[in-house]
């Protein structure tokens, strides 16, 4: 690691304050950041560390919204969010491991935007807006292709709020080395649509399988999937754990069995 | 640098640490509790878990100045009062649950964690659980076999020989 | 009852309890005072000529005390290669120079160009951020075919080829085998690879070099599972450094797995720096280092053809294998693929004409050498997966074939030079058959296809060679070392005992299990003797442990050196009590007189060896310590079956191992409960190699597996509990403790039978069309075998 300094706000404002420091980069969890800064990809003169602001870790719910705090942990969301959003809970309680789970934040997986994390997927195809120090972004305009977020320089996710579905399910095919999601799929059912949020698949990073979401809105069914013709494969990733055809099938595949899971 | 206090085994320690100093060399190096290993640089093998105010955490993820205030407890600290091991460590030795040691302490607190949050785990739930720790030596066997021991439960039954 | 002491008991291990509580003694616990931090300034790119190293900008910064470069090295020896391979046409293998850093050019993806040493770790690495490597690209050299095939570009210019050398065995059946192929009825052929791997021990490697001016005396604490050959190796043909000026010392070492026997160019630098800063200079590897700078394992691409005759008995086998040696000659590297693996192929059958070709080929990669196993498992996954694949052929039941070519009669010459002592694999299999319940496979595999899965089930056999090794043998075949292993036994005055021996344990429990063969054969309680290892300054000169030697060689040397100690002690009783010292007997650690009730307890012989009053002083001298080296007659031979089962989900291709048997025989054993641990562990590794790991360069020679983000670890869901069963024991003839070794055989047993189960599974499903799929058999590559 570069060597730089470290900073513990403790409120929003304070945090906003030392981001306006040059290279000064937020820290949420660090479960991503801290091994980049090991390989010196990154060379931040200041970090400001996230995860003593008390006021950004919590999950409440609000009527039909799900509000997470952005400095919410995954074990938390795994626990807190289990009787509200079970599929949401159910894709917290499997990113990493659970030490990771005990530090990476929702604030820091969304402000990240690695195409293969989880809660992206969720977001998308549940279409939450994700709530910054200073504004509200629809998900749909907030994931802009790989590490590509609508963030300005600066901007704290402060809360992720989640429209609670029906029913929803995440299903996560794992490359067998990182155990992040090779193809990662959450579905969630609505009254009057469907979503299906795909992650670690796309060139583009996490996107809605828009063919999908229609064939199911009419018939929330495995069978209604199977129809479809996968996604274009020569869009998918391809490296040394699967080809962009193989990202395309476990597409059908993980979101077929997301529909017959969802709870 | 910056001054962090932080109770560790119980001990209260005052330090000057650097910005990017992770917890884990802040307890080899300064506190020379060597016992907390390094296995990778990328936050998976877990040779370096310790808790943190009662969690399980990877201390090569967490810098050092994070850890102000907080209770930290490492495999130097977990053995019984009188210093022989406690249920889980005993649980090791008796099943042959180590080989080389070296991911054994990270083993060790991840065990602890588990068997806090879920007291009598089985097989596929213990072996989920260890997703964060590698071992190279013991192919897992006699790990699953030592926690599920330590819970309580009759491993003859669960583990084939 | 099992024992509950001695020889065969599974006495729990006594430095499990330093391990578990964190007092550990591991190379990176090791602090010497006013020692330095190293930072390896690496190449990032696998091939070019280096032109220039600026290390000004460097110099100037903070905290650094010296930066080195290959200039520095001139003069200095290089690393130097442990075996030399003679070739078909009786030429020596090629033989490239491997400096300590880099000179003329840069030959693999972390290549040291140049290190740091500075006060402070973070130092040092910010310091090596700004040394510049003058590099002029080259192509680089991937593929080994293409390296063979063409001189284009070159590893090693002054070689004038990429191949190292061109190795048939046994040459003259060249022709006989030939025919006899030409000449069957059947023919089954099978092109496979033999996936490159990292060993990744979870201790990564660290070097600590310290130097004493006032008695010129230089000091390495190292990852080592070998010191002594460290100390040979570095000080005498790169360092310059006489042994008595040089200590090794491998203290408390977090796996090794072959990776750590190897001597490597941090050890020298990090000694010679020691000795020019007149400092201690510390290494510590990162894992990402560890994949660009430990040596790899495998690595072997193979075209294998068994012969059959119209009874489908063996009549002849032919095997050309391409061995990747990387960009340098690592310790053993061409030993591997040649005596390690040719020896090896005839497996568990009496197929009696058999022709290994070998062709090891320098590229642009990381060195390879042993890993757990090497050659062994890649002679037993190309004969075991080629047997599979011949049972298919000829519809007949795979283990009916492998019973019919068995190996019946010992000891057996093979057509592969060696000799087995003992075995029985129809013992093996037949355990197998009821630890693995076959019977009730039929079942879950309906189970399995009401969930939807494929279930499948592979067998396989294996026999390898170790307790490396008769030191005359290898002799001949190229070591420039001897395989003999050593130990000191030092009776104390109270009668305690400390044995000083040349293995290394790095997790297999020797501090326990050497004991118990002491405490048995003097009758004394086990805690009464400790084991001393690992300090050049105070353990006799040994080999080292690898090759599942330790417990054969090592336990041979310490069993001879009882045995002096015994019959000396014997000599002291005599004199006690007044008797012939034919009459003394030792039993239960009291020496009595045979037939009277005269006796006198072992702690008061011990006693009178060190205050020697009433003592025989005119025929024996006073103490009590014996040192002995045992030099193995023959290889020992364990040989087993292993069973595997997986289901197969056909949507997706994931693999599952949902049980796993083995039934090995490993002559007699010391310690149940570590031989089990160590079949469970390579178990794993084994299964690791067929369906997970994979280290892969691209076509630039970039590695991209280089670190566990992409190169898969076995983690503990990917295992299941592992049944395993060694009551099947035929003693090695030829060893004192009539013992085989254990450490290899799970890594050499299982990878073929989890390939063949997965087969299995597809052909099940319909999928008849797959023959093979090449390890590791991820979720990708059995998916795209099933869409054919």
């Amino acid at each position: 690691m570069y060597a730089f300094e470290i900073e513990r706000p403790t409120s929003v404002a304070e945090a906003v304050t030392a981001l306006g420091t040059e290279e000064a980069q937020p820290l949420g969890g660090g479960q991503t950041l801290i091994p980049t800064l090991k390989q010196r990809l990154a060379m931040p003169s200041k970090l400001v560390a996230l995860t003593a602001i008390a006021d950004m870790k919590y999950v409440r719910r609000d009527g039909d919204t799900l509000a997470i705090g952005g400095g919410t942990t995954h074990g938390t969301v795994a626990k807190e969010a289990a009787t509200h959003f079970p599929g949401l809970a159910g894709l917290a309680a499997r990113i990493g491991d659970p030490a990771v789970r005990n530090r990476g934040t929702i604030g820091g997986s969304i402000a990240n935007n690695d195409p293969s994390a989880c809660y992206p997927s969720a977001a998308l195809a549940c279409g939450a807006t994700i709530v910054t120090n200073t504004r509200e972004i629809a998900a749909d305009d907030y994931f802009q292709g790989m590490f590509m977020t609508a963030l300005e320089e600066g901007e704290i996710v402060t809360e992720v709020r989640f429209p609670i579905p029906e029913k929803s399910a995440y299903m996560k095919f794992e490359q067998i080395a990182s155990r992040f999601p090779l193809v990662g799929v959450f579905v969630a059912k609505y009254a009057d649509r469907v979503g299906v949020g795909v992650t670690g698949a796309s060139n583009d990073g996490v996107f809605r399988w828009s063919e999908a979401e229609e064939a199911l809105a009419g018939d929330f069914s495995a069978d209604a999937v199977a129809g479809l013709t996968a996604p274009d494969a020569s869009d998918m990733i391809s490296d040394l754990h699967g080809t962009g055809a193989y990202r395309a099938h476990l597409i059908g595949v993980m979101t077929k069995r997301g529909v017959a899971a969802a709870s | 640098m910056t001054e962090v206090t932080m109770t560790v085994n119980g001990k209260s320690v005052r330090r000057a640490v650097r910005g990017n100093e992770l917890l884990v060399e802040f307890l080899r190096e300064q506190l020379r509790l060597t016992g907390t290993h390094v296995g990778c640089d990328t936050s998976q093998c877990g040779a370096c878990c310790v808790h943190v105010n009662g969690e399980l955490v990877k201390a090569c993820s967490m810098f050092a100045a994070e850890a102000e205030g907080a209770e930290v407890t490492t495999i130097e600290g977990v053995a019984n009062a009188d210093g022989s091991l406690n249920v889980i460590q005993q649980a090791f030795q008796d099943h042959h649950g180590l080989q080389c040691g070296f991911c054994t302490p990270g083993m060790v607190m991840s065990a602890a964690s588990l068997l806090k949050e879920n007291p009598k785990p089985t097989e596929a739930e213990v072996r989920h659980w260890l997703q964060g720790n590698i071992c190279r030596c013991t192919g897992y066997h006699n790990i699953v076999k030592a926690i599920m021991a330590a819970s309580g439960q009759d491993v003859a039954t669960v583990a084939a020989e | 009852m099992p024992k509950d002491h001695g020889i065969g008991a599974s006495t729990k291990r006594r430095e499990d309890v330093r391990f578990l509580t964190g007092a550990g003694n591991y190379t990176d616990d090791v602090n010497v005072w006013g020692q330095a931090y190293v930072a390896f300034v690496r190449s990032d790119v696998a091939h070019g000529t280096l032109n220039g190293v600026d290390t000004a900008e460097a110099e100037a910064m903070p905290g650094v005390i010296r930066v080195f470069t290959g200039k520095d090295f001139e003069g200095v020896g290089s690393i130097p290669c442990g075996w030399q391979i003679t070739d078909r046409h009786g030429e020596p293998m090629k033989e490239p120079p491997h400096p300590v850093l880099a000179q003329g050019k840069v030959r693999h993806v972390g290549d040291p160009i140049a290190a740091v040493v500075a006060e402070s770790l973070q130092e040092a690495r910010d310091a090596a951020d700004a040394v510049v490597a003058d590099i002029s690209d080259l192509p680089a050299v991937v593929d080994m075919k293409q390296a063979v095939a063409s001189s284009d570009t070159l590893v090693h210019d002054d070689l004038g080829t990429n191949l190292c050398y061109d190795w048939g065995f046994v040459e003259e059946n060249r022709e006989a085998v030939d025919k006899a192929i030409q000449e069957a009825a059947h023919v089954t052929t099978l092109e496979l690879v033999n996936n490159r791997l990292v060993a990744n021990p979870m201790e990564p490697r660290v070097a600590v070099g310290d130097y004493s001016r006032a008695d010129d005396m230089s000091t390495l604490y190292t990852t080592s599972q070998n010191p002594h050959v460290i100390r040979l190796l570095m000080g005498a043909f790169v360092l310059g450094i006489p042994e008595h000026k040089l200590r090794v010392v491998a203290p408390d070492v977090g796996g090794g797995f072959g990776t750590k026997i190897f001597h490597y160019a941090e050890e020298a630098f990090c000694t010679f720096a020691a000795r020019q800063i007149k400092r201690p200079v510390k290494w510590t590897s990162t894992r990402g280092e560890a994949f660009m700078s430990d040596a790899h394992g495998r690595d072997h691409v193979t075209k294998i053809e068994l012969a059959m005759d119209a009874e489908n008995n063996f009549t002849a086998l032919r095997t050309e294998t391409y061995a990747n040696m990387g960009a340098y000659l690592s310790t053993f590297a061409p030993s591997v693929p040649t005596w390690l693996h040719g020896t090896l192929m005839a497996g568990n059958y009496k197929t009696p004409l058999i022709y290994v070709n070998v062709k090891a080929v320098f590229t642009n990669t990381v060195p390879v050498d042993a890993y757990r196993g090497a050659g062994r498992p890649e002679a037993t996954y190309q004969l075991e997966r080629v047997i599979d694949k011949a049972a298919r052929e000829r519809g007949v039941d795979p283990m009916a074939l492998r019973r019919q070519n068995f190996i019946t009669e010992f000891p057996y010459a093979t057509p592969v030079a060696v000799e087995y002592d003992t075995g029985d694999y129809n013992a093996t299999l037949d355990k197998l058959e009821e630890i693995a319940d076959l019977a009730g496979f039929d079942k879950r595999r309906a189970e399995s296809e009401a969930k939807g899965k494929l279930r499948g089930l592979g067998i396989n056999c294996y026999i390898e060679a170790c307790g490396i090794a008769p030191s005359n043998l290898v002799g001949q075949l190229g070591a420039r070392a001897g395989l003999y292993e050593s130990a000191t036994v030092r009776v104390n005055a109270t009668g305690s005992i400390s044995v000083m021996t040349g293995s290394h344990s790095h997790g297999q429990g020797h501090e326990t299990s050497f004991p118990q063969v002491v405490a048995e054969m003097l009758g004394i309680p086990e805690d009464q003797v400790d084991i001393v290892h690992g300090d050049t300054a105070n353990t006799p000169m040994g080999m080292g442990t690898y090759g599942s030697r330790s417990i054969a060689v090592g336990g041979s040397a310490m069993v001879r050196a009882t045995e002096k100690i015994i019959n000396k002690a014997k000599k002291i009783a005599a004199h006690l009590m007044e008797a012939a010292e034919a009459d003394i007997e030792l039993k239960d650690g009291a020496f009595s007189v045979a037939g009277t009730d005269k006796s006198v307890a072992w702690g008061d012989v011990c006693l009178a060896a060190y205050v020697p009053h009433n003592y025989p002083l005119e025929d024996i001298e006073p103490g009590l310590e014996e040192t002995a080296f045992y030099d193995p007659s023959n290889f020992t031979y364990p040989s087993g079956a292993y069973c595997c089962e997986v289901e197969v989900d056909p949507e997706t291709g994931h693999v599952t191992v949902e049980r796993f048997a083995a039934a090995d025989d490993f002559g007699n054993v010391i310690n149940p409960m570590i031989v089990e641990g160590q079949v469970h562990g390579g178990v794993a590794q084994g299964i690791g190699q067929a369906l997970l790991e994979n280290c892969v360069y691209d076509e630039t020679g970039q590695l991209l597996s280089a670190s566990y983000m992409d190169y898969a670890m076995p983690r503990a869901d990917n295992v299941p509990m592992v049944t395993v069963d060694h009551s099947c024991q035929t003693p090695c003839t030829h060893n004192p403790l009539g013992v085989k070794g254990c450490g290899e055989a799970g890594a050499i047993g299982s990878p073929p039978s989890v390939i063949n189960a997965v087969i299995d599974a597809l052909h099940s499903g319909g999928f008849t069309h797959v023959t093979h799929i090449d390890m590791p058999a991820t979720p990708n590559r059995v998916w795209a075998a099933m869409q054919g």
